[in-house]
């Protein structure tokens, strides 16, 4: 095994045990920062010891147990100088647990318990947005912070800064590892699960730039909720966040052109959508729907999801269900990118004056001034009523709105296209 | 009744140029096509030659990595088809209506999958025990 | 990165007869394992040989052949389908696999093609655009 093998191969091992490692040292020395140090500490340890003596057959173990004697060490040279009381407890805690015959299964006993403390501690509202996604991907999803960097196209050292800030302000306002109760529980796990499709989104569908999508931060996304998943198994509303991820993701292969354009859903060659992940994200539905959470908001999005995922061509496509599915959607979080999309599905449904009237009702609106699918679906349904200057005049005015270069080559190609039919009609 | 379709060279065939052409492509694409279309078709996926893939021998409680590529040319596994049918006759008849064979000689095998009815149901208890989650993701009747 | 690990028949699992108790017990809490790590797409065992067929493709020429299949080494008793991080991940799950076959056993790792891998020998986008061509063809719409 050469250096570099060793390299890859330590990687892999530290991505699969870091949360594990992370979340049960976070238990034992009550500071999250600090577990993390303790983690990259036997990472680097296992660097140095594993390309000579290679891997040991329960890597998992020797690492933690690796860390656990670095936090001895620590507490003994008194390098953090705080509560003694509580120290020397967490020393005696700590050798015992050490010493305990059967490491793995004293870590085991309750490292799920200890992951959703690690989920909710990194998604805490204390922290920013964009520290909470930072701080997720870093401790449970195993990114380093150049691949976080790379992912979100930011320079490395804001994503380090992001995360030490983060760890420090957690300090600093004494967070508890634990997993809230009750009335706090939802709302916390709806920040988690904002976290998580924040996340798939940006890999999804990127805001800015040339990129139509980085699928990398989609499967770390998907991986998060599928772990997630099974942590909290009675939460409907996990349930619908993985079936939505599951189902969008199977048309990651079909969303793009030979030269890297988008294509849109329904133009897609449905052959190529990834039908293990259709199958996946409508059993995920199923659980949800199963556990009582068919209305939750991510549940219903992933029902209008499994819609398209259901039918074999465009043309089964069941619009009116859709619609109803919009109309649902929109009672329980009334917003007009909701009702934006509703229009579309009515008018597929019941013709574009139909669509055409739900989409002018918006035009008022004052969040969507500057927002460039307003007026690049009023276009496409103006057009399909034969109105093809005001078309023209809407497409091109999206394509003046939209960040994406992609996106405002096909708004003008659109546009283009009604100046023809102007012409021929 | 699921099925899975593994194909690979023939071993006993001369070797011969494997290069996908244009033709070959579209050929392909539309016999994915027509299967979707049918409704059997669950997945389809190539896998990259074994250069890029690995090996792992277990012998007793020993586990030994192995690095492609490898020097027997026969392949396991080129590619497959995950189909869902009502026969062991419909999944070869599917089998029969694949591209392969413009110009190569190819075998596709075709495996039918354990389903949870083949399991007796108290080895189904056991399972359910050991692996309450994963086992819920075929209880569903998939 | 998708994977798809590749478990070989033995005499035990071309027997038909169902893993023992014990081994079919560790072996689903591994895919227990595999599912709260956020890793497993689908895994599934396949009846043996005898149940299957084999299709072989000479030139135009299609034979069909009914099982058992006597190399018992080239045919596949099982798989899963990974998503995981890189190719070293894949192998170091596999190392945690509790031994299929009880005793050698041999296991495959391939790498599933992606869009991005055939980029390369696709440079132009020709292919894409024969497959777009192709849909046309078939009347799907565009």
């Amino acid at each position: 095994m050469t250096a570099t093998d060793a390299h890859r191969t330590i990687n892999a091992v530290f991505r699969i045990e870091s949360p594990r490692l992370i979340a049960g040292l976070t238990r034992i020395v009550r500071d999250v920062g600090l577990a993390e140090e303790l983690a990259q500490d036997a990472l680097v340890a296992a660097l140095e010891r594993w390309p000579e003596s290679g891997v040991p057959d329960n890597p998992g173990a020797w690492l933690m147990a690796t860390a656990k004697h670095r936090a001895i060490d620590l507490l003994r040279r008194g390098k953090r100088v705080e509560r003694k009381h509580e120290e020397l407890g967490h020393e005696i805690e700590l050798q015992q647990e050490t010493a305990a015959p059967d490491l793995e299964a004293a870590i085991d006993d309750d490292v799920g318990d200890d992951l959703l403390r690690l989920v909710f501690i990194s998604c805490h509202p204390v922290l920013s947005t964009e520290a909470r996604v930072a701080l997720t991907l870093r401790l449970l999803g195993g990114l380093t912070t150049e691949e976080i960097a790379r992912a979100f196209l930011v320079p490395e050292p804001t994503v380090a800064q992001r995360i030490v800030r983060a760890k420090r302000t957690l300090a600093e306002a004494r967070v508890p590892f634990e997993v809230p109760r009750g009335a706090e529980l939802a709302e916390r796990l709806s920040s988690v699960l904002q976290v998580i499709y924040l996340v798939f989104n940006e890999g999804y569908a990127a805001t800015a730039g040339d990129d139509w999508m980085r699928p990398a931060l989609c499967e770390d996304a998907l991986r998060l909720g599928r772990i997630l998943a099974e942590l909290v198994p009675q939460e409907p509303e996990v349930h619908g966040l993985v079936a939505l991820m599951e189902i969008q993701a199977s048309r990651l292969r079909a969303r793009t052109g030979p030269s890297g354009e988008p294509i849109l859903l329904l133009d897609q060659n449905r052959a190529r959508w990834d039908h293990v992940l259709i199958r996946r994200g409508l059993a995920a539905l199923a659980r949800a729907e199963a556990l009582g959470g068919a209305r939750g908001p991510y549940a219903l999005q992933a029902a209008i999801a499994a819609c398209h995922a259901r039918a074999h061509t465009a043309e089964e496509t069941d619009w009116a269900r859709i619609a109803a599915l919009y109309g649902a959607l929109v009672q329980l979080m009334p917003s007009p990118v909701v009702e934006l999309n509703r229009a579309v599905a009515v008018s597929m449904a019941f013709g574009p004056a139909a669509g055409l009237e739900v989409a002018d009702a918006l035009l008022s609106e004052p969040s969507l001034q500057g927002y460039h699918l307003l007026p690049s679906v009023r276009g496409d349904l103006l057009a399909k009523l034969g109105c093809f200057d005001e078309a023209r005049a809407e497409l091109e005015r999206a394509a003046s709105l939209t960040r994406n270069a992609r996106e405002r080559a096909l708004l003008l190609e659109r546009a283009a296209a009604c100046a023809r039919g102007s012409a021929t009609s | 009744m699921r099925f899975i379709i593994t194909a690979a060279p023939d071993p006993n065939a001369p070797k011969t140029d494997t290069t996908v052409d244009e033709q070959m492509m579209a050929a392909y694409m539309k016999y994915n096509e027509d299967m979707h279309k049918a409704g059997v078709l669950v997945a389809s996926e190539g896998l990259n030659p074994a250069s890029q893939g690995a090996r792992i021998g277990i012998s007793g409680g020993k586990r030994v990595v192995l690095d492609g590529p490898f020097v027997e040319t026969k392949e396991l596994v080129g590619g497959f088809y995950l189909i869902e049918v009502k026969s062991r006759e419909e999944a070869i008849e599917w089998a029969l209506r694949c591209p392969v064979g413009l110009g190569t000689a190819d075998v596709l095998t075709i495996h039918q999958m354990t389903e949870a009815s083949d399991i007796p149901p108290e080895m189904m208890k056991i399972i359910e025990q050991a692996a309450p989650t994963w086992s819920a993701s075929f209880r569903k009747g998939k | 990165m998708k994977f798809m690990i590749l478990v070989k028949a033995n005499k035990d699992s071309e027997s038909g007869a169902l893993p023992r108790e014990e081994l079919m017990t560790a072996m689903v809490r591994y895919n227990e394992e595999l599912v709260k790590a956020g890793v497993l797409l689908a895994g599934e065992g396949l009846h043996p040989s005898s149940k299957g067929a084999r299709v072989r493709f000479s030139g135009d020429k299609r034979t069909v052949i009914d099982g058992p299949f006597a190399e018992t080494k080239e045919l596949v008793a099982g798989f899963w389908l990974w998503d995981v991080g890189s190719r070293e991940e894949a192998i170091e799950w596999v190392k945690r696999m509790p031994n299929p076959a009880g005793e050698e056993s041999e296991i495959e790792i391939r790498q599933v093609f992606s869009a991005e891998d055939f980029a390369p020998s696709d440079p132009t986008g020709e292919l894409r655009a024969a497959e777009e061509r192709m849909r046309a063809q078939t009347g799907q719409k565009p």
